[in-house]
């Protein structure tokens, strides 16, 4: 390549908005003519740099396309919006199949990175010209990276938050054993959101259900703080209000601390050592005894 | 003495249209909380947050005919980003509140002593807000924001 | 806003209809106290099923109806409290500690018999409505 003795670049104030427009035209017009090897050039480099592994190469080179025309497209009208809906519709689509963040902001770049160099191809013999397509070139090309990637990491988020909803659903189950029992495992951890929602489940059950026992087993739970310890203890209360005797069970050494620290009287909370010995207390305080089956049969 | 506050973050935000009830009988006391929980229904507030709101406003609109014997509760609908909420003030020109960080203290005794259940208040509302001096009327600011799902 | 009272035995029952406003309740407790001393009473329950808001002066004054209540050899029970207005009831700090309290009206009956307070009128089974 012969090095011109080339000024530097001027900042030409006359050179606004207008110039900038034609000089985008020109290079819409370059990346449509050259779509197709453009195109199959950066589904090569995204293989190459073992990305989308998730999808297959046809999957990829589909997306590609859409991609690229929604690319091509942000670049010509200068507006975005219709590439953020395509790029959270795509990742809708894409984070179920396990594709990362990484994976989409590496290949936005990739994209980037082929279309450039389809640009210094072509303009190499014209440094300025080259100069100044970049420049209107280069905003317009990281805005529309940043719009992708924000967009995936939006719509990650959303299905997250979506995902925990459904857990902690799922985990709060109040379960019925006996006639006015309920009992209520704990796993994991309790965050604020979810300990209100396990107390409220909890309450509309022991209406629903009559229950005059709870049995709530916190041998799954790791660990408190006191804002949750607060909260075991208002549940027990709120119970209580109800007309139901609470009996905590798994109650961990590191856990009663916490109870104790916070000020609760640990004389008045039941507790049992385990769920199973819960359960008993339970029945023996709801008048229930237990009698072996021999017996039972023979008074049938 | 100056008039004190005891805030938490109260940012900019846009305002629906606003409610007011006089309060001035102790059946006020029980419209305006229900007409609150009305505004926290449309809202879409859960049945548990109604409640809990209609609590607070009750122990702050009963303030208000305790010790001012007159004044005013508003409400007004909040959107602030991608959060609802409802806002809640209960103004009066009564003797105000001498030492009001004092007054927020959890002194709350269970026995039921006497207390001006702010600190229950505060407990139920996510942001809450007292400016009192003596003689110069007692101002609660509290919102609630709507627990969004997603 | 009245508060009707039911007399069943030994037993005082007052049924809250709707909202009640703060002198309503103070009604509500010269009534319950009146009406245990005059009928020797040995238990109250006060069915609180239809309020939708306990805040700190109704629990003031039910703690007032079961002290004094217990001071003339009554026991009370207080029946019905919501789930919504249990959980905002903790959450203000209110407690009924103390006071015994229970699902409804048939289990607050319950809990009563079981404390041998007897429900059986010697003279008659039937209950009187009182207006309180």
């Amino acid at each position: 390549m012969v090095k011109k003795d080339v000024p530097p670049p001027q900042q030409d104030p006359q050179a606004g908005t207008e110039s900038t427009q034609a000089l985008l035209r020109e290079l819409v017009a370059h990346l449509r003519q050259n779509r197709t090897q453009l195109r199959e050039e950066w589904a090569r480099r995204i293989t190459r740099a073992q990305l989308l592994t998730a999808m297959t190469e046809e999957e990829i080179f589909a997306e590609a396309t859409s991609v690229y025309d929604n690319y091509v497209e942000a670049l010509e009208t200068g507006t975005f919006e219709a590439l953020q809906a395509y790029a959270r519709n795509l990742s809708e689509r894409i984070i179920p199949r396990g594709v990362e963040t990484h994976e989409v902001v590496g290949i936005v770049l990739l994209l980037r990175d082929v279309l450039a160099r389809s640009l210094f191809a072509k303009y190499h013999e014209d440094f300025n010209k080259l100069n100044r397509i970049l420049d209107a070139y280069e905003p317009a090309a990281n805005r529309i990276a940043n719009t992708v990637a924000v967009g995936f990491v939006q719509e990650r988020e959303r299905i997250i938050r979506q995902q925990q909803e459904a857990i902690r659903e799922l985990s709060t189950p109040v379960l019925q054993v006996r006639e006015r029992l309920l009992i209520l495992p704990i796993i994991g951890v309790i965050d604020p959101q979810r300990n209100r929602q396990l107390t409220e489940q909890l309450l509309r059950a022991i209406r629903t259900n009559r229950a005059k026992v709870v049995v709530i087993d916190i041998t799954g739970v790791a660990a408190m703080d006191s804002n949750v310890a607060n909260q075991l203890v208002q549940t027990v209360e709120a119970s209580r209000l109800l007309g139901a005797t609470v009996i905590v069970t798994g109650l961990s050494p590191e856990i009663a601390q916490t109870l104790v620290t916070i000020g609760v009287d640990l004389s008045e909370m039941t507790t049992v050592g385990d769920l199973q010995g819960g359960i008993e207390e339970a029945e023996r305080l709801l008048g229930y005894k237990v009698i072996p089956y021999a017996e039972a049969t023979q008074q049938a | 003495m100056g008039a004190s506050t005891i805030g938490r973050g109260m940012g900019a935000s846009t305002v629906g249209d606003e409610l007011r009830c006089l309060i001035a009988a102790d059946t006020d006391v029980v419209q305006a909380r229900q007409a609150g929980r009305e505004l926290a229904a449309e809202v879409g507030f859960s049945a548990g947050d109604q409640t809990v709101i209609a609590a607070a406003i009750s122990e702050i609109a009963r303030n208000i005919l305790m010790y001012a014997k007159r004044g005013e509760v508003r409400f007004t609908t909040v959107i602030d980003g991608t959060r609802q909420g409802l806002v809640v003030v209960a103004e009066d020109d009564g003797p105000g509140i001498r030492d009001v960080s004092r007054a927020m203290q959890d002194g709350y005794s269970t026995s039921g002593g006497l207390g001006l259940g702010l600190p229950g208040a505060r407990r139920l509302m996510d942001e809450f807000e007292v400016v009192s001096a003596p003689g110069q009327g007692t101002r609660v600011t509290m919102r609630k924001w709507k627990r969004t799902n997603v | 806003m009245e508060v009707p009272i039911l007399k069943q035995g030994h037993y005082l029952i007052a049924s809250i209809q709707s909202a009640l406003s703060d002198a309503d309740l103070s009604k509500l407790r010269e009534a319950l106290i009146a009406r245990v001393g005059k009928f020797r009473a040995r238990g109250v329950i006060v069915d609180v099923t239809a309020l939708d808001v306990m805040d700190s002066f109704a629990v003031r004054t039910l703690r007032d109806i079961a002290h004094m209540a217990r001071l003339r050899g009554a026991e009370t029970v207080i029946v019905g409290i919501q789930p919504e207005v249990a959980f905002a009831m903790v959450q203000l700090g209110l407690t009924l500690k103390g006071i015994a309290t229970a699902l409804d009206l048939e289990e607050g009956l319950a809990f009563l018999d079981r404390q041998g307070h007897g429900r059986i009128d010697d003279r008659s089974g039937h209950g009187r409505i009182d207006r309180g």
